[in-house]
């Protein structure tokens, strides 16, 4: 069979990997950004307990691997009574994994707020909390894209890990058809292109999106 | 009989271990305009920021319309809407509009009315000129401007206090006149009370009634206007003054 036959034939099969890993992507970049959010606000606000909490998850979170994390949720997890679809451990995993990369961006975006304004905004009486929401957020947020940016790009990257869980996504597909039809080139080609037909254009977006709110936000 | 709005007694302040005011003792008259002058490092920023609770001193005490200042982060959120302070750096929130910028003091700080607020804005911008620009961003303004929508923005929380940290210093010198006007004026007609920062020896000579001289963190003199500048008593102040070529 020729190359572009097999590659053909294989569509289908990618076509499934391709949404799936469009979708479980989906899920844990939103839900990494809503854990990241919360996260840096406990550190921001310095919440009595909560915040040392939310330190040792980003420590926890930053210094162990995806594929460790997955392991422990799909195997280790089981063996004291939870269990969880491969599909959902996926999920939770990235999510894990995703909240303290967003997180660690957008505290790095709060404390990159120039002392200046945090002065201007004390000068005309501001509470610490109306400083926070008026100033250091809005400032803060649009300080991080750059970050959250990367992080989304990251995230998609990491979807590839649960193949190792069996989650049939874009990794998986190609692998599983490589493993039936010792075909490779052809499947890892068609593979290849299906993480730039997401990435790409998701770059050239993001990339786009900083320029805007940065400009936006600080006229530059 | 003039009415002290402003005591300090006995401030010292210290970075680390870094001692940069020396047992500073002063007061300022309601309506009183105070120059602050002093070679580049002397304290006078750091003097000026002691007295709206951006910088803590060690020691000392502030007292402001009769009651000393107990130095809580809640109690300094209080005085600072009585005590507006303009920096050379003018730091609009770039986020916002330069209305909102101005509102943003008057309507979630002090719950003013949001209607008659904007209408004192206009009033405000009017006054400096900047009518046309309520809705602009501060990205659209230049330096001179945006430190005027800095002032507006600290005089519509109504201060019964300015301070004036070298506000001229980073504008073009086309720009700068017109700043120094806005000032006087407030001085002529408002009678604002206010301590002002410059390097304008001009300006200073023409609105202060009174000099401070700092040098090193100490105060080497307080003297009237009009004599600092033609017979300062201290040898460094003359010194100061034959170094800035006016
Ligand atoms: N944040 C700071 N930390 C440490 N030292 C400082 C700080 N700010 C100012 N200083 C020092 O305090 C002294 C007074 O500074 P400053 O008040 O800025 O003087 P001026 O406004 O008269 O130029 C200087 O020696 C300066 O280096
Ligand atoms: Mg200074």
């Amino acid at each position: 069979m020729s190359s572009w036959t097999i590659i053909q034939q294989s569509l289908p099969m990618f076509g499934k990997g391709f949404e799936l890993t469009l979708w479980l992507s989906f899920v844990g970049i939103i839900g990494s950004i809503i854990v990241g959010i919360i996260v840096s606000l406990l550190q921001y606000f310095n919440v009595p307990g909560l915040h040392q909490l939310a330190s040792i998850y980003v420590e926890v979170s930053r210094n162990t691997p995806l594929l460790i994390q997955l392991f422990f949720l799909y195997y280790a997890f089981p063996v004291i009574g939870i269990k969880f679809n491969a599909e959902l451990c996926g999920i939770i995993g990235l999510i894990f994994l995703g909240g303290s990369y967003m997180a660690e961006g957008f505290t790095g975006g709060f404390n990159g707020v120039s002392k200046g304004q945090l002065e201007s905004g004390k000068a005309i009486g501001l509470s610490r909390w109306q400083l926070a929401r008026y100033i250091v957020f809005p400032q803060g947020f649009s300080l991080s894209v750059p970050a959250m940016a990367a992080n989304i790009i990251f995230l998609i990257k990491e979807t590839s890990i649960f193949t190792v869980i069996a989650i049939p996504e874009l990794t998986n597909t190609a692998l599983d058809l490589i493993g039936m039809y010792y075909r490779s080139n052809e499947y890892l080609f068609v593979l290849v292109v299906g993480y730039a037909i997401i990435l790409i254009p998701l770059s050239i977006i993001l990339t786009l999106l900083e320029k805007r709110v940065r400009y936006g936000s600080f006229g530059n | 009989m003039v009415e002290q709005i402003l005591q300090v007694e006995h401030l010292e302040k210290y970075y680390q271990k870094k001692h940069v005011l020396h047992d500073i003792n002063f007061h300022v008259d309601k309506g009183e305009v105070v120059t602050l002058l002093g070679p580049s490092g002397s304290g006078k920023s750091t003097l000026i920021r002691c007295l709206n609770g951006l910088e803590e001193y060690q020691q000392g005490t502030i007292t402001f319309e009769g009651k000393q200042i107990n130095p809580t982060e809640k109690n300094w959120q209080q005085i600072r809407q009585k005590i507006g302070m303009v920096f050379q750096s003018y730091d609009l929130f770039p986020n916002l509009t330069v209305m909102d910028n101005i509102l943003l003091g008057p309507t979630k700080v002090q719950k003013q009315d949001k209607f008659a607020a904007k209408k004192e804005g206009l009033d405000l911008l009017t006054r400096v000129g900047l009518e046309d620009y309520a809705n602009a961003y501060p990205r659209q303004l230049s330096g001179g401007q945006k430190q005027r929508v800095a002032i507006v923005r600290a005089l519509a929380l109504h201060p019964d206090f300015m301070l004036f940290d070298e506000v001229t210093a980073s504008l073009d010198p086309e720009m700068v006149r017109g700043i120094l006007n806005i000032i006087q004026d407030l001085a002529d007609v408002d009678h604002m009370t206010m301590i002002v920062v410059t390097h304008e020896m001009n300006f200073a000579q023409q609105i202060a009634d009174r000099v401070i001289f700092l040098e090193d963190g100490h105060i080497l003199e307080q003297t009237p206007s009009k004599q600092f500048f033609s017979a300062p008593q201290t040898k460094r102040a003359q010194e100061f003054l034959d170094s800035m070529d006016f």
